[in-house]
């Protein structure tokens, strides 16, 4: 319809399509970004009501300071031992990533998917919890994995879908489980997970056990019908679950605006639910620590659920099939304010005398020589591209618990292609 | 042995399954306190409480996918989805989680569930309370798909599909919840109390997942239905006095290829009914299996009877419906030399 045959006589409607503030070729500058201090948010009683928390929506929970000091009512004050610890924890993940996404350069697997510049927040919430709580990760939490001891051989047994992976290379790469350590099988429709962790919190509680849940999503997913689900009944039930969005404001190529950021933060969606809210600075270890610590306490005082926004930023592609310089400039990571976990962490402990440089050597060294030793016993026993097939009758099993006559039939036809 | 409609008998087997096994949970739209708006799991809440028996947000999405959890945890979710036709919201949980959960993870984590649901249309429902989407669950690898036809094979069926290891669909014929249905829509309802598959069993006791049931032995034909349809189809041979022998599936997938295949060579003639929609409908499924595996016992090409490839209409019901006078059509052409 031309717009002459419209009503003249009324302003013509417009639509907004969010558009991220830079793109390839400028210059990001983000000194405009309103970054709370750290140590200024408040700390509620972990059984407060709900309402008490909704200010901290639009603020962050951050504890290190730009001097690396941890300061304000949110310092967790965590033995030296346990910051040693999660540091570990985000210097393998680093490392181990590096590794495989050169694996899959040279063709080792198909794909793979990096944590880089999100390592605090998995790693500290694995702190935070307990060995029996579960998670119901998304595909970026490879850090609760290696925080829990999960050993670095059998993930990478499952990136090359090789013999020693317990699913028999079913999943693409990345797509880990694994009951024992309380990590649930991760799923590529994406969000399809956060209410699966309120089903699991509804259950526990059901059951009078002690046990809790963590939810994860990113900020792209939010947007899916399992987010609002997932709130909901959490909500209704009072289910002792944390549901925590990671915005790292990169959907593969969609900032988070395309999710709704531009208008209100993920953190601020819990106020309508009626369910506690924070916001934390998720490159801050010890933020995200004490914000899931508290959020588990709550939990497992039957005081309910809380939702949680890691404020962060996805530092590198978002798989090894992306390419960001697509969609953004090439220097926005480096000039992302809230600066690396890793080195943030490393400052704090070496400011505290805990850590100095010589042990930070020592201790890359020796986690470089883990993860090679890893990845040469898990090439063993082979790696996604030298796959043969002599036991490709096993692709059809487990469909059921008891193999169906009609997928019988079709395996032994399987068997006999080609002959 | 009681006399039970339908919907009692399917009542029964939640007790007698709960009774004997405390992981079973109950939850659904109105299917707590109420007891659901067909009243299936009515008194459930009363004698289990309301841990084990709950009303949802309307959220089929969210229903699924906490059973998901549940099942995860240990527990044994019992979900009703109110109307078939609601399914929908909970269809990428079903596809993608549920029925894939056991293969991905080589058995790490298995989901046994019942997604139990009404099903069928003949109740005027229009588009949004009538449908039969049974096809867009066997197309799924790792579902099971369950459709009782009478209340002694709805309670024995729903505690077989409560003891499977594997996530069952059980769709419910609304239609024949108080009694069978002849087709002919002017007839007065004849409750299930007159007919012999309203005898009952008290206590447990299971129909298998998986096995057919003849439910009249005849040597001109073979008539494969579900359901609702089992009833129609059944009525209309009577009234075409033909020696069919009719075959209750009673299990969509694993489908009793067996009894099929012997039936058809027998018989030579085969005539699928359902009432779902036809184009890639399940009958597509069965006249490819017959014509493949029964090819040179075939007198006749098969002849499928089903609804129309229209969404449900209020007002045409019966047009839509697959009744007697389309079943008789097919009837000649299935009979002729």
């Amino acid at each position: 319809m031309a717009r002459s045959e419209r009503r003249p006589n009324r302003p013509a409607l417009a639509l907004h399509v969010p558009e991220p503030p830079y793109r390839p070729g400028d210059t990001p500058d983000y000194s405009n970004l309103e970054i709370p201090e750290a140590g200024s948010a408040p700390r509620p009683d972990v059984a407060c009501d709900d309402s008490e928390t909704h200010p901290l929506v639009n603020h962050l929970v951050r504890v290190l300071d730009d001097d690396h000091k941890a300061v304000g009512p949110w310092d967790p004050k965590l033995d030296p031992e346990v910051l040693r610890k999660i540091y570990r924890d985000m210097v393998t993940v680093r490392i181990f990533d590096d590794r495989m996404y050169r694996a899959q350069r040279q063709g080792k697997t198909s794909f793979y998917m990096k944590c880089t510049g999100e390592e605090a927040i998995a790693t500290a919430a694995a702190a935070a919890m307990d060995a029996e709580d579960i998670h119901f990760p998304t595909y970026r939490q490879q850090g609760l994995l290696v925080a829990r001891g999960y050993p670095l051989v059998k993930m990478m047994c499952q990136i090359y879908s090789n013999s020693g992976d317990h699913m028999k290379g079913r999943q693409l790469p990345i797509m880990y489980s694994d009951k024992e350590k309380g990590f649930f099988s991760i799923s590529g429709n994406l969000g399809t997970q956060f209410p699966q962790a309120v089903g699991w919190a509804m259950a526990s509680a059901i059951k009078g056990d002690s046990r809790i849940a963590m939810g994860w999503i990113g900020d792209g997913a939010t947007a899916e019908g399992d987010f609002h689900a997932a709130m909901t009944f959490a909500s209704v039930y009072q289910a002792p679950v944390i549901l925590a969005t990671v915005n790292n404001q990169w959907a593969i190529s969609s900032f988070s605006g395309i999710a709704g950021a531009e208008q209100a933060t993920f953190a601020s969606r819990a106020i309508g639910y009626g369910m506690a809210g924070l916001r934390v600075d998720g490159n801050d270890a010890l933020a995200v620590y004490a914000a899931v610590r508290w959020a588990s306490e709550r939990a497992r005082s039957n005081n309910g659920p809380t939702m949680i926004e890691f404020f962060t930023y996805r530092a590198e592609g978002h798989s090894t099939s992306d390419d960001p310089t697509g969609y953004r400039p090439k220097e926005e990571s480096e000039a992302w304010p809230l600066g690396d976990p890793i080195e943030r962490l490393k400052a704090h402990m070496i400011g505290l005398g805990e850590w100095d440089e010589e042990r930070d050597s020592a201790l890359h060294e020796e986690l470089s020589a883990e993860v090679r030793k890893s990845q040469k016993e898990a090439e063993k026993l082979g790696v996604l591209s030298d796959q043969g097939d002599e036991n490709k009758e096993s692709m059809f099993e487990d469909v059921y618990a008891e193999m169906p006559w009609h997928i019988a039939e079709q395996r032994d036809a399987a068997l006999k292609e080609g002959e | 042995m009681a006399v039970m409609n339908m919907i009692q008998a399917l009542n029964d087997a939640h007790k007698v399954a709960m009774r004997a096994d405390e992981d079973i949970v109950v939850f659904g739209e109105d299917a707590g306190y109420f007891g659901g708006v067909f009243r299936v799991t009515e008194g459930l809440q009363k004698e289990f409480g309301k841990e084990r028996a709950f009303d949802t947000p309307i959220s089929e999405n969210g229903i699924v996918a906490t059973a998901v959890g549940m099942a995860a945890y240990g527990l044994k979710p019992v979900i009703e989805i109110q109307f078939a036709d609601y399914i929908y919201p909970g269809y990428d949980q079903i596809v993608s989680e549920v029925a894939k959960m056991r293969y991905r993870t080589a058995g790490e984590w298995t989901m046994p569930m019942v997604i139990r649901s009404p099903y069928g249309g003949g109740i005027y429902g229009g588009q949004t309370h009538s449908q039969s989407p049974e096809s867009l669950f066997t197309h799924i690898a790792g579902l099971k798909t369950v459709i009782p036809s009478t209340p002694y094979d709805a309670k024995g069926l729903l505690l077989a599909a409560i003891e499977d290891p594997d996530p069952v669909l059980f769709f419910e014929p609304k239609r024949i919840y108080n009694g069978p249905f002849s087709g002919h829509h002017d007839q007065p309802v004849v409750p299930w109390s007159k007919r012999a598959e309203a005898e009952v069993p008290e206590g447990h006791y299971t129909v298998p997942i998986g096995k057919a049931n003849v439910v009249r032995e005849g040597e001109a034909l073979t008539v494969l239905a579900y359901g609702t349809m089992v009833h129609v189809a059944r009525a209309a041979m009577e009234e075409a006095d033909v020696d069919a022998e009719i075959i209750d599936l009673r299990t969509l997938v694993p489908l009793d290829i067996e009894t099929i295949e012997k039936s058809v060579r027998k018989t030579g003639r085969c005539l699928i009914v359902h009432e779902a929609p036809r184009t890639s409908g399940f009958g597509a499924e069965l006249s490819a299996l017959v014509t493949e595996r029964c090819f040179y016992h075939l007198e006749a090409p098969v002849e499928r009877v089903t609804g129309w490839d229209t969404p449900y209409p209020h007002s045409y019901e019966w047009t839509y419906f697959p009744g007697p006078a389309r079943i008789k059509t097919a009837l000649k052409k299935v009979m002729a030399d």
